[in-house]
């Protein structure tokens, strides 16, 4: 039930998300000053807040999307396998989310372009 | 074909049996579709794009002016706009009840979808062109 309506908020929320590549887009589009505002905005807490939860939504919204395309297809409809998994989702999408996170942060590309 | 003698429906409406939605499995279909497409091409975004947060500018360019990772994250952005406007749509169909705010928010979903569209093709063609 809890995973039903955090796929339609994460939804919602992924809506607000495409503003951000909109806006990262734009900003290499136009030239240096205006991508090092995206950088700085980007290397701040909150920025790093933000872009966590963008990647936190997208992983949950793909993997519960499997579920629902399963569902389509008519399996997985026992209750205690929907509630397997749904938990399943919940902590590979927060997985997913940190490792894409902890690779970038590697990778050098937050700590080199960031400002930091 | 039996008719039942309290379907005023017309002959018409009942060949084409779509109902006071005046809408079919259209809807339905395009949003399992485009979900399907978007599996392997958010698994591209998260593995290629968000690598690339917090690159400088530079590199960002190299990256996006390559024809593969354009193409993708074109059909990336498409799909997902898409994939969103249907389903934003469905939230709206949910919640709102008064018909006016309901056509009005539906019209702007639209309109938000192909103007985020249209900003991001643009900037994606002058990068990458």
């Amino acid at each position: 039930m809890a995973a039903s309506i955090a796929h339609r908020m994460t939804g919602v929320a992924l809506g607000g998300g495409t503003l951000l590549i909109a806006w990262w887009l734009i900003a290499a589009a136009s030239g240096p000053a205006a991508y090092e505002v995206f950088l700085t905005v980007g290397a701040h807490r909150a920025g790093q807040a933000v872009l966590f939860l963008f990647v936190w939504a997208l992983a949950f919204h793909l993997l519960n999307g499997l579920r629902h395309l399963a569902w389509d297809f008519g399996f997985g409809y026992k209750v205690s396998t929907a509630r397997l998994t749904a938990a399943v989702v919940f902590v590979f999408s927060v997985l997913i989310a940190a490792g894409v996170f902890a690779l970038t942060h590697f990778n050098g590309t937050f700590a080199n372009g960031g400002g930091g | 074909m039996k008719r039942s003698p309290a379907d005023f429906r017309t002959p018409l409406a009942r060949v084409e049996g779509l109902g006071a939605a005046r809408a079919g499995t259209h809807h339905f279909l395009s949003q399992r579709i485009s979900a399907v497409a978007l599996v392997p091409l958010s698994i591209w975004f998260m593995y290629g794009a968000l690598g690339l947060v917090g690159a400088n500018l530079a590199e960002v360019l190299v990256y996006l002016s390559e024809p593969l990772n354009a193409i993708l994250l074109g059909a990336f952005l498409f799909t997902a706009l898409y994939h969103l406007s249907l389903g934003i749509q469905v939230v709206i169909e949910d919640y709102i009840q008064q018909e006016g705010t309901k056509i009005v928010l539906l019209i702007l979903n639209r309109f938000f979808m192909w103007s985020v569209g249209a900003v991001c093709a643009f900037a994606l063609l002058r990068i990458a062109l």
